[in-house]
């Protein structure tokens, strides 16, 4: 009997078993993605949903075409939302600056007591949408353009002082050493060592808040807050639709402006 | 004159990073401190201006007692001793002119830091400085803009602002190519030379230590084991530094480098 090498080495990426359970997984997702979909669609009357297309052709035919006149009375408010963003990011830089500086491992006076007091206070921020802040605000200190600002600038304490903080903490320590070796003082050495290497990160970081913040002031008028989004509630709540329109043209061209700026001035940082 | 007694660091991994140093530099000697990598050669230069802690141990320099110093006292002391480093360490996105100025940091108060209004004098001396080491024309450049050699230049120059009386350098030459590092050692050996200035150099390449210093240290494992003129750097002491097996190791790769590529050139001859 002649001799049979059969015993050829295979290779397969799973084992059998291994292609059992990974087929039992996408069974197992197929059937779950079947049963939300009609846990979500049990209490939709479909006789709405197969409107929906004539609905909104009708209501676009309500919404058009803009009311080009009601511009005379966006000017102030797109000023007022202008200064809401600007002011409020301001106040948010001044105050997330210190924290950022107690929050960086490398930079804080007590990594026990005074670094997670930094960190709470900006997880405190960010955990709360500038809508909600403007909402407290509103009721504390009253409808108007300082509770925007204030709003504004609570919300982006967080979200500055931690990407700040997080700059800060990636610095080439070399040059901190550098500096130290020199005699300098601890003032000094942030001046000198550390502030150059964070400062385009910080226009960065700045200029970036700037543009989120743009977007963020143009709703705070909903809850009183001032600004463009006064002129949105009253025109909604008319069914003024040629003027919310205008109002949509206008909010996305601030927005498209906020962010050319802001892309602009975060290549001219190097 | 610099004195390290007994010099013990242990960090807090429980790595004995140096055992027992003890050693004297006189004035105006420069100092090579070879050894392997891990062998504690930068511990041992930063623990003399305290950029490391010390476990035990005294370091003097002339009559002041360098270990025991903390605040004021240690910034006035560390603003006498210059410091050069491997990556030079400048603050990359600061001018020339600012890098330098800033080995005069110890002197000057804050707010004429802050304002970069510093002395006449200082200027002055920072303006010689880089005309000295080459780049007086290069004082308003940022820092990125240099190329390696000029870069450890102006960190040459930002340790003379200091005006030391010691001078710790740390593998000058090992992000520079073999020319530039033979031309910064040897800027470095005359500059010492001119202003008597000891100096205590960490460097891994034992032909340039053997070329530009007057005595040379060998550290291993953080312990001396050599401390001797240049000549006296024989292959018996050598490996005794390095340690017999790399010391081999590395020999027997370059035997079968250079018999791997004759081999190669025969068969490529035997082709033809």
């Amino acid at each position: 009997m002649p001799v049979l090498r059969t015993v050829q080495p295979t290779w397969r990426k799973r084992t059998t078993t291994a292609h059992l359970v990974l087929w039992g997984g996408w069974l197992a997702l197929a059937a779950l993605f079947a049963w939300c979909w009609r846990e979500m669609t049990k209490n939709t009357i479909w006789a709405f949903v197969w409107d929906a297309p004539e609905q909104a052709a009708d209501l676009g035919a309500r919404m058009f075409p803009p009311r080009w006149s009601y511009m005379e009375r966006l000017w102030w408010p797109l000023w007022d939302t202008l200064n809401i963003a600007t002011l409020g990011t301001i106040l948010g830089i001044l105050i997330a600056v210190p924290i950022a500086f107690c929050a960086a491992r490398n930079t804080t006076p007590s990594v026990y007591f005074v670094r997670p007091v930094a960190l709470f206070v900006i997880v405190a921020s960010r955990s709360i949408n500038s809508l909600i802040w403007a909402l407290l605000l509103v009721a504390i200190i009253g409808p108007g353009l300082l509770a925007g600002i204030v709003a504004i600038g609570l919300r982006s304490i967080g979200f500055v002082a931690k990407l700040l903080y997080e700059a800060i903490e990636e610095i080439d320590h070399g040059q901190v050493e550098a500096i130290t070796a020199t005699g300098a003082t601890s003032a000094q050495i942030i001046d000198y060592a550390i502030v150059p290497q964070v400062l385009p990160a910080f226009f960065g970081i700045s200029v970036f808040r700037w543009d989120i913040n743009i977007r963020e002031s143009t709703i705070l008028g909903l809850v009183g807050a001032g600004g463009i989004g006064l002129q949105l509630q009253a025109s909604l709540s008319t069914l003024a639709w040629p003027q919310v329109t205008l109002i949509f043209v206008v909010i996305l061209a601030t927005v498209v402006v906020s962010e050319w700026v802001s892309a602009k001035v975060r290549g001219a940082i190097t | 004159m610099l004195t390290v007694e007994n010099l013990t660091k242990i960090y807090k991994t429980g790595d004995r990073a140096l055992k027992d140093v003890s050693f004297t530099v006189q004035a105006g000697q420069v100092v090579g401190l070879i050894g392997p990598s891990g062998a504690g050669k930068s511990t041992l230069i930063r623990c003399v201006n305290r950029l490391v802690e010390p476990t035990s141990g005294k370091i003097r320099l002339d009559d002041r007692e360098l270990t025991r110093l903390s605040g004021a006292a240690l910034r006035s002391a560390r603003r006498r001793i210059g410091m050069i480093f491997q990556e030079f360490a400048l603050v990359e996105r600061l001018t020339v002119m600012e890098n330098v100025l800033s080995g005069r940091l110890g002197y000057v108060p804050f707010w004429r830091s802050f304002t970069r209004r510093f002395p006449q004098t200082d200027i002055d001396m920072a303006f010689a400085l880089l005309e000295r080491v080459g780049l007086s024309d290069q004082a308003d450049k940022r820092a990125d803009a240099l190329s390696g050699g000029q870069r450890q230049r102006v960190g040459i120059a930002r340790a003379l602002e200091q005006d030391p009386e010691l001078l710790l350098v740390d593998e000058p030459t090992a992000s520079l190519d073999p020319k530039t590092s033979r031309q910064i050692m040897r800027l470095i050996g005359e500059i010492c030379a001119e202003r008597n200035l000891p100096a205590i150099i960490n460097i891994h390449d034992v032909v340039l230590a053997q070329a530009f210093t007057a005595r040379i240290i060998g550290l291993r494992a953080g312990e001396v084991v050599f401390d001797g003129e240049p000549d006296q750097l024989t292959d018996k002491v050598l490996t005794t530094i390095y340690g017999e097996e790399d010391w081999n190791a590395m020999r027997r790769g370059a035997e079968e480098d250079s018999r791997d590529n004759q081999e190669a050139a025969e068969r490529m001859a035997g082709l033809v």
